[in-house]
């Protein structure tokens, strides 16, 4: 009887986890079909799912008409640059804070997740004025400056709940055991470590990479990374849904496939702490 | 040569004073034992001896040395965690190894170090597993292992066999003591068990809340404890206190073990209704409802005929210990 109902209850959240899934993928894969259509068919009415003549001709126009590779490397750049100079920043922060804890140390936690539940519409002309008279506009150094700035309270509180779990046990075994500090962070911390930085980075880069608003308001044409490259076959030319599809296509396809790969390494690192 | 001395240290956490000034003196190749209730500052004492906490004022002297400020590397001490504290992404081998290869010794003195001492711990078929791959008592002969290599001035362990299950626990217990024998290394041992404390020490050191109530041997504990803590903490089952006026005694308080009290049929110190008795083949566990004293407590050979509801008479058949109203013996 109490078998039953564990069977039945399993069947019921695989079903509902399974609908759940469907329904957060389905625009991914209503995007990735549209890009295949041609423009008719992508805003015919009723709307065809698999039954179409499937084209490349969206891709080819797209190429034609901007620079993906320019916007590509941007993208990477401002992803993969703010992550590392955060990390930079953050891992000795995170050190600090988990091993030689202070009396606020709580709060300045606290504090910095709290910048983050400001709107970025907020600060964005402050920002903006600043960047303009640092004559950065328009520059991938501003963004990855101000990616990472965005994203630091992220990865300093994921290195923070990953340097908690190390037992300070184990770092003190060290320290009986005659390493130096040196020794102590080389040997001991930083391989117990490596894995909750992989997934921060991990995790981070996905961020930056899939960020808009900055990264639309602050670039023009030279520092535009991949979401301008979208957003760019939205408003002006009317709506060319069938273009703009192929255009995000291009854009999430790098992410995905690297989140595909990494997968395993960024659940851990998301319920890292919370499941033992 | 491993001898300790602790100068007047005392520790405060904030403003909190964990260990008040404290003096003790151990003994080359001495096994010192520290007992007490949780809390009392076993681990701080301990951990202030290794180095990994600082003393508050005081001083601590190894070997004729002056270590007060010494980092814990620079004491020569070995440290056997509660948790074990493995190194979990090094092979048994590396974590055996490490001390050694931090001292700077050459690969093939390491191998031997670690091959002789795996042989000791019966470990050498597990050299090349993790330490989530091993049992507790496994992980367990890890850290000693770890700490045998470097042939340490002193071991310190702060309850070593509290995560082990109460058969391999004995079973630890005995290995340790033979290392003990072998090595005639000082050890330095923290426990909140007080059969661990009697079993296994040279000298016991008995902390309440801090301070040390008494230094001595487990026969000195246990036949002339200094204090009603000391009295209460040592022996099991536990002495029984009773009233100084429910026995004609002029004292605050009387101690007798239980051990040192016979159940009788007729006459006796105290009469009461047996509210349980205990057959275990070897003894027999008496606990007898005595009005206007409460429960006293009786171990008596195992042949007796007593039950539940009987009333019987105890009588006192050894010493008797008295205590004042600060509990101290007089
Ligand atoms: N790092 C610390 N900060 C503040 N108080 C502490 C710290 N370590 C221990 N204490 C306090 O010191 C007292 C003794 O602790 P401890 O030495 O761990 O006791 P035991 O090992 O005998 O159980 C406890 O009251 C504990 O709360
Ligand atoms: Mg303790």
């Amino acid at each position: 009887m109490a078998r039953q109902q564990t069977i039945s209850n399993k069947l019921v959240w695989t079903v509902l986890a399974w609908i759940l899934g469907a329904t957060i993928f389905f625009p991914i894969l209503w995007t990735v079909l549209t890009s295949f259509k041609t423009e008719a068919q992508a805003i015919s009415i009723p709307p065809v799912m698999f039954d179409f003549d499937w084209t490349f001709e969206n891709y080819e126009t797209v190429q034609e008409r901007s620079n993906y590779s320019r916007h590509f490397w941007n993208s990477v750049v401002i992803s993969v640059g703010s992550t590392l100079l955060g990390l930079l920043i953050a891992v000795p922060a995170a050190w600090a804070m988990a091993f030689v804890p202070g009396k606020r140390t709580k709060d300045v936690l606290m504090w910095m997740l709290s910048t983050k539940m400001m709107p970025a519409v907020g600060v964005m002309i402050p920002i903006y004025l600043m960047v303009q008279s640092a004559g950065l506009l328009d520059s991938k150094t501003a963004l990855v400056i101000i990616m990472m700035l965005v994203n630091l309270p992220i990865i300093i509180w994921m290195l923070y709940t990953y340097f908690k779990e190390i037992p300070g046990d184990i770092l003190e075994a060290a320290r009986m055991d005659g390493a130096s500090l040196k020794n102590e962070i080389i040997y001991v911390l930083t391989p117990m470590a490596v894995p909750g930085i992989a997934s921060t980075m991990l995790l981070n880069v996905i961020l930056a990479w899939n960020e808009a608003f900055w990264t639309l308001n602050l670039t023009a044409a030279k520092a535009a990374p991949l979401t301008a490259f979208i957003a760019s076959y939205s408003s002006p030319e009317g709506l060319f849904y069938a273009k703009l599809s192929a255009a995000s296509t291009m854009a999430i396809a790098p992410i995905l496939i690297m989140g595909w790969f990494s997968q395993k390494q960024l659940v851990r690192g998301l319920t890292f702490g919370a499941v033992k | 040569m491993g001898q300790i001395t602790l100068k007047d240290i005392t520790k405060s956490f904030d403003d909190t004073q964990v260990i008040p000034p404290l003096n003790l003196d151990i003994k080359d190749g001495e096994f010192v034992v520290f007992v007490g209730p949780s809390g009392c500052g076993k681990s701080t004492l301990l951990r202030l001896i290794a180095g990994l906490e600082d003393v508050s004022s005081g001083d601590i002297v190894i070997d004729g040395n002056d270590a007060t400020h010494a980092a814990p590397s620079e004491r020569g001490l070995a440290m056997v965690f509660q948790s074990y504290a493995l190194y979990p992404h090094m092979s048994v081998r590396k974590n055996i190894a490490f001390p050694l290869k931090m001292a700077g010794l050459d690969k093939d003195k390491i191998d031997e170090k670690v091959s002789g001492a795996a042989e000791v711990l019966n470990l050498t078929d597990y050299l090349e597993r993790r330490p989530g791959q091993l049992s507790g008592g496994q992980r367990q002969r890890v850290a000693i292992g770890r700490a045998i290599v470097r042939e340490p001035a002193a071991f310190l362990f702060d309850e070593p066999l509290s995560n082990l299950d109460a058969a391999l626990r004995v079973n630890m217990r005995s290995e340790i003591i033979d290392l003990h024998h072998q090595l005639k290394t000082t050890m330095v041992y923290v426990t909140h068990d007080q059969v661990e404390a009697m079993t296994m020490a040279d000298k016991i050191v008995v902390l309440n809340a801090g301070v040390i109530e008494q230094v001595g041997s487990p026969l000195e504990l246990y036949h002339s404890p200094k204090s009603r803590f000391v009295a209460g903490f040592i022996g099991s089952p536990k002495m029984n206190f009773i009233p100084g006026t429910a026995n004609n005694d002029a004292a605050f308080e009387i101690g007798v073990r239980p051990e040192h009290l016979l159940v009788v049929t007729e006459g006796g110190e105290f009469r009461g209704k047996v509210a349980s008795a205990e057959h275990l083949g070897s003894d027999t566990f008496v606990r007898v409802d005595v009005p206007g004293v409460g429960e006293v407590n009786a171990r008596v050979n195992g042949d007796i005929d007593v039950n539940y509801g009987d009333e019987v008479g105890l009588q006192i058949n050894g010493p008797v210990y008295r205590f004042d109203e600060d509990g101290l013996a007089i």
